[in-house]
C-alpha cells in the first residue's frame, strides 16, 4: 500500500465513509501532501463510492484544496482591489525577482510555490500575503524580502 | 397520507393544488407555460438557470418557479413587466456565455436556449460575448457523444442525468465563477472516463453542447457508392418513436413507413433487427437453460449464476467498469445488432450472393453507446467490421427530411427477406422487461410444451416502467428430458436505468437477492427511452412509446421467437443449433474488465 492510500485509509476512519467526510478528508490530505495527486483523489472516490470526477470537481471548487503539486511553502498574495491599491503589484514583483517564477509557478527546489488569492479580510492592513496559514499584513518590498529570506534560511538548516 | 390543500392565485386566476407543488406545476395546471432550462422532469431541482423566474406578490425579488413551493394565499405573476424584462435579460446573459454559432449547429432546430431567444425576440446582443476561444475545442474522443463546451450554459442537466438517472457520475462541475465547466475527472476526454455512451445526457442537454457523433455523410457516401451493397438494420424502438421527429404524436407505431423511407434513402437490402432479436432468445435462452442444468445437475459450483442479458451496450461498459467480477455472469450472447452485422457479412452475403468486402451494414438505434459497441475491436467475427455505420433515430429523421420525402403521407412497406422477418417477442425488446418476457415465453414452452401461463401471452409483471421489477415463476408438468427443472420456482429480475442495474447487483453482491435470470437495460425505460431516441423525452412520452410496442406486439400474427420461420430456416441452412459450433464463431463474444477511476 501507498503512503497515499494508508493516509487516505487513515483519515476514512477517522472520519467516516458518509459523502460529508469529503471535506474533512480533502484538507487532510492537503495538510500532508500539499496538493491532491491524480492518486489521491482516486482512492478517496473509492473509499467514499463517489465518482472520481464528483472528489475532483469538489476539490476544484476550493481555491486552497490544489490539484497540482505545490512547494513546501505556498505563498498567496492578495489580489483584491484593497490591496491593489495600496500595492500588491509591488510585493508580487518583489517576490518573482527573489523566487525567480512567476505567479503560479513553483521554484526549481520546490521549497516555494507562488500564487495569488481573492481577499484574505485584510483589507484595512493591505498589501497583503499568506504564507501556509501565517498571515503578513502592511508589506512593503523591504519587509517582503526579509520574511522570504527567513523561509529560506529555515530550508537550508 | 392525504396532504393539505393549498388555495393560490397565478395571473389572478385562482387554483388549488397540494402543499409542496411547485408554483411550475401550478401554473402549467392552469396552462400558463412558464420556460425553463435547467428544469427536467426525470431530475431533482437544481434552479439555476433563472430563466423560470415568477413575480410573486409582497416579495421583494422573482423566483424561481420550478424550486418554490406554492404557500397559502401566494399572489404569483409569470408575464409582468417585471418578469418579461428579467427572463429576456437572463437569456441574454446566457447568451452572452454561448457560442450561438446556431446555422452551423447540429442542434440547429431542436434547441431549447434557441427556442427562448426567438420567442423573446433576442436580436443584438446586449452583453459582450465571453465564450472563451479554448471552449469551442470539441471533444470528439468518444465514437458516441460530441463535447462542446462553448455551447454549455451549464444548467447542469447531464450532470444530474449521469449520476442520478445512471449512477455513473462521468460528468460533474468542475472549477467555480466564471472558470465553472461541466467536465470529467481531471478533465480527461469522454474516450478515457467512466461514461458508458448511453446519451442520456445528449437527450436532456438543452443546447447543442451534447450530441451524437454524427456519421450520416459516410451513410449518404455509402449508399451514393455503386460498388457498396448498403445493407440496413432497424432496432425494434426506432419504429414507435421515428414518427416524433417526422409530425406524428409520441406513440405512433411507423413501421411501415419507416421501411418505405429507407427504400427511398437508396439502401439496397432493408432488414429488421428485430430478426437478430429472436434469434437472442433462442441463444440466450439456451444458454440460460445450459448454466441451470450445469447448476443443477452436474452441481457445478463454478456457473455464474444469476445471468445478466448482454443486449445494452450501456449496461456492457458499464459491468466492465463497475463491477468487473461480475462479467462471467453476462450472458456471452453479442446484442442483436451485432449478431446482425456477423451475420449480413456471412451467412446473408452467402445467399445473396454478395461479396462481403463491398457490404456496407449501417444499423439505426435508440442508442447512442451502439456506436461504440459497433467499433469494438472483438466484434469483428465476419472477417470485417461486423457493423460499419450507426445511426441513432433523430440522425435517421434527418436524412430523411435531407432527402425530402413526405414521411407522413407515405406507403406502408415491407422488410426484405431473409433478415426482415420478426415476432412480437422481438419488438418488445425495446421496452424494459421485454427481453425477460420474449426469453419467457419461448424457455416455458421449450421446458413444458405449453404457453406460458399468462392470458394472451402477455407476461405483465415484467412490464410497466418500475425501476426494479422482480417475479417467479414456477416451472410444473416440464418435459421429461427437462425433468431436472421440476418443481424449480425460477425467479427472475427486471431493471432500467443504470442507477437501477447498481442497486440489483450490490442487491446480489451483498446476498439480500437471489435470482436466476436478471435483465438489465442502460436506459429508463429500456431501449425506447435511449439515449439515440427524439428529444425530448419525458416519463410520459416514454409510456406512449411503450404502450405503442405492445400495441405492435399484440397485432403480429407470430409472438414467440422460436416460431420465427426465418430463424428457424437460419439454423436449418447455416448455424445448426443454438450454442452450436457456427453460433459461437459469430453470435458470441466476450468482455473486458475496465477501470472505474
Amino acid at each position: 500500500m501507498s503512503s497515499t492510500e494508508t493516509l487516505v485509509k487513515d483519515l476514512v476512519s477517522k472520519y467516516g465513509k458518509s459523502r460529508n467526510s469529503l471535506m474533512p478528508v480533502l484538507q487532510g490530505i492537503v495538510q500532508e501532501e500539499r496538493y491532491l495527486s491524480e492518486e489521491a483523489m482516486i482512492f478517496i472516490a473509492k473509499e467514499l463510492d463517489l465518482s472520481a470526477a464528483d472528489v475532483y470537481g469538489t476539490a476544484s471548487f476550493y481555491t486552497f484544496l490544489d490539484t497540482v503539486p505545490r512547494g513546501k511553502n505556498i505563498i498567496r498574495v492578495c489580489k483584491t482591489i484593497s490591496c491593489h491599491m495600496t500595492g500588491k503589484d509591488l510585493i508580487i514583483e518583489t517576490l518573482e525577482d527573489i523566487l525567480k517564477v512567476k505567479v503560479g509557478q513553483t521554484t526549481h527546489d520546490k521549497n516555494f510555490t507562488l500564487l495569488t488569492a481573492n481577499c484574505l479580510g485584510w483589507c484595512h492592513k493591505g498589501p497583503v500575503m499568506l504564507i501556509n496559514d501565517e498571515v503578513y499584513p502592511e508589506l512593503t518590498p523591504s519587509r517582503t524580502t526579509e520574511i522570504v529570506e527567513e523561509y529560506m534560511k529555515n530550508a537550508t538548516h | 397520507m392525504s396532504k393539505y390543500l393549498v388555495n393560490l392565485k397565478v395571473n389572478n386566476i385562482p387554483v388549488t393544488v397540494e402543499e409542496g407543488t411547485t408554483i411550475l406545476d401550478a401554473a402549467r395546471k392552469l396552462n400558463f407555460h412558464i420556460p425553463t432550462l435547467c428544469y427536467h422532469e426525470d431530475l431533482t431541482v437544481a434552479g439555476n438557470c433563472r430563466v423560470c423566474l415568477v413575480e410573486v406578490a409582497g416579495s421583494r425579488s422573482l423566483a424561481a418557479s420550478c424550486a418554490t413551493p406554492v404557500s397559502e394565499g401566494m399572489e404569483v405573476l409569470t408575464n409582468s413587466k417585471n418578469v418579461r424584462s428579467a427572463r429576456k435579460n437572463v437569456v441574454e446573459l446566457l447568451l452572452s456565455e454561448h457560442n450561438a454559432d446556431c446555422t452551423k449547429c447540429f442542434k440547429n432546430g431542436h434547441c431549447e436556449l434557441q427556442t427562448l431567444s426567438s420567442e423573446y425576440q433576442i436580436g443584438q446582443h446586449l452583453f459582450i460575448d465571453l465564450v472563451k476561444t479554448k471552449d469551442k475545442i470539441v471533444d470528439i474522443s468518444s465514437p458516441s457523444i460530441a463535447k462542446d463546451d462553448s455551447k454549455c450554459i451549464r444548467c447542469q442537466r447531464c450532470v444530474r442525468t449521469c449520476s442520478e438517472l445512471q449512477a455513473v457520475g462521468a460528468l460533474a462541475v468542475i472549477n467555480k465563477g466564471d472558470h465553472q465547466r461541466i467536465s470529467t475527472f481531471l478533465n480527461k476526454p469522454l474516450s478515457e472516463v467512466v461514461c458508458t455512451n448511453c446519451g442520456q445526457c445528449i437527450n436532456r442537454c438543452p443546447t447543442g453542447a451534447l450530441t451524437e457523433r454524427s456519421y450520416i455523410e459516410e451513410v449518404w457516401d455509402a449508399i451514393n457508392d455503386p460498388s457498396k451493397h448498403v445493407v440496413v438494420e432497424t432496432a425494434p424502438a426506432v419504429r414507435v418513436a421515428l414518427g416524433e421527429d417526422l409530425g406524428f404524436e409520441a406513440g405512433e407505431r411507423v413501421t411501415g413507413k419507416m421501411v418505405a423511407a429507407l427504400r427511398h434513402l437508396g439502401f439496397d437490402s432493408i432488414l429488421d433487427t428485430d430478426f437478430t432479436a429472436d434469434l437472442t432468445i433462442l441463444e440466450e435462452g439456451t444458454e440460460l437453460l445450459t448454466r441451470l442444468k450445469k447448476a443443477l445437475v452436474d452441481k457445478d459450483e463454478k456457473v455464474s449464476l444469476p445471468m445478466f442479458t448482454s443486449c445494452s451496450p450501456g449496461w456492457i461498459k458499464f459491468i466492465e467498469h463497475m463491477f468487473p467480477e461480475y462479467l462471467p455472469n453476462l450472458s456471452t450472447c453479442k446484442s442483436p445488432q451485432q449478431m446482425f452485422g456477423a451475420l449480413a457479412k456471412t451467412y446473408y452475403a452467402q445467399k445473396k450472393n454478395i461479396n462481403p468486402k463491398n457490404m456496407v451494414c449501417v444499423s439505426i438505434m435508440p442508442c447512442t453507446a451502439k456506436k461504440f459497441e459497433a467499433g469494438r475491436p472483438e466484434l469483428r467475427d465476419s472477417g470485417y467490421q461486423d457493423v460499419d455505420y450507426v445511426l441513432t433515430t433523430r440522425e435517421l429523421a434527418m436524412m430523411i427530411k435531407q432527402a425530402g420525402i413526405d414521411f407522413m403521407k407515405l406507403e406502408d412497406m415491407e422488410y426484405d427477406s431473409i433478415m426482415g422477418e420478426s415476432t412480437g417477442a422481438a419488438v418488445i425488446f425495446g421496452a424494459s422487461g421485454g427481453v425477460m418476457e420474449a426469453a419467457l415465453r419461448t424457455a416455458y414452452e421449450i421446458i413444458s410444451g405449453r404457453d406460458v401461463p399468462f392470458t394472451n401471452l402477455n407476461i405483465v409483471p415484467v412490464r410497466g416502467m418500475e425501476g426494479v421489477k422482480e417475479a417467479k415463476v414456477m416451472l410444473k408438468d416440464v418435459k421429461p428430458e427437462w425433468g431436472f427443472l421440476e418443481g424449480v420456482e425460477v425467479s427472475i429480475a427486471i431493471a432500467h436505468g443504470l442507477a437501477n442495474a447498481k442497486k440489483v447487483v450490490e442487491s446480489i453482491k451483498n446476498g439480500t437477492a437471489n435470482y436466476h435470470f436478471v435483465e438489465i437495460m442502460g436506459c429508463p425505460g429500456g431501449c425506447i427511452g435511449g439515449g439515440g431516441q427524439p428529444i425530448p423525452t419525458s416519463p410520459e412520452i416514454r409510456q406512449k412509446r411503450a404502450d405503442a410496442i405492445y400495441a405492435e406486439d399484440e397485432g403480429l400474427p407470430l409472438r414467440k421467437s422460436h416460431e420465427n420461420p426465418e430463424v428457424q430456416y437460419l439454423y436449418k441452412e447455416f448455424l445448426g443449433e443454438p450454442l452450436g459450433h457456427r453460433s459461437h464463431d459469430l453470435l458470441h463474444t466476450h468482455y473486458k474488465p475496465r477501470k472505474r477511476y
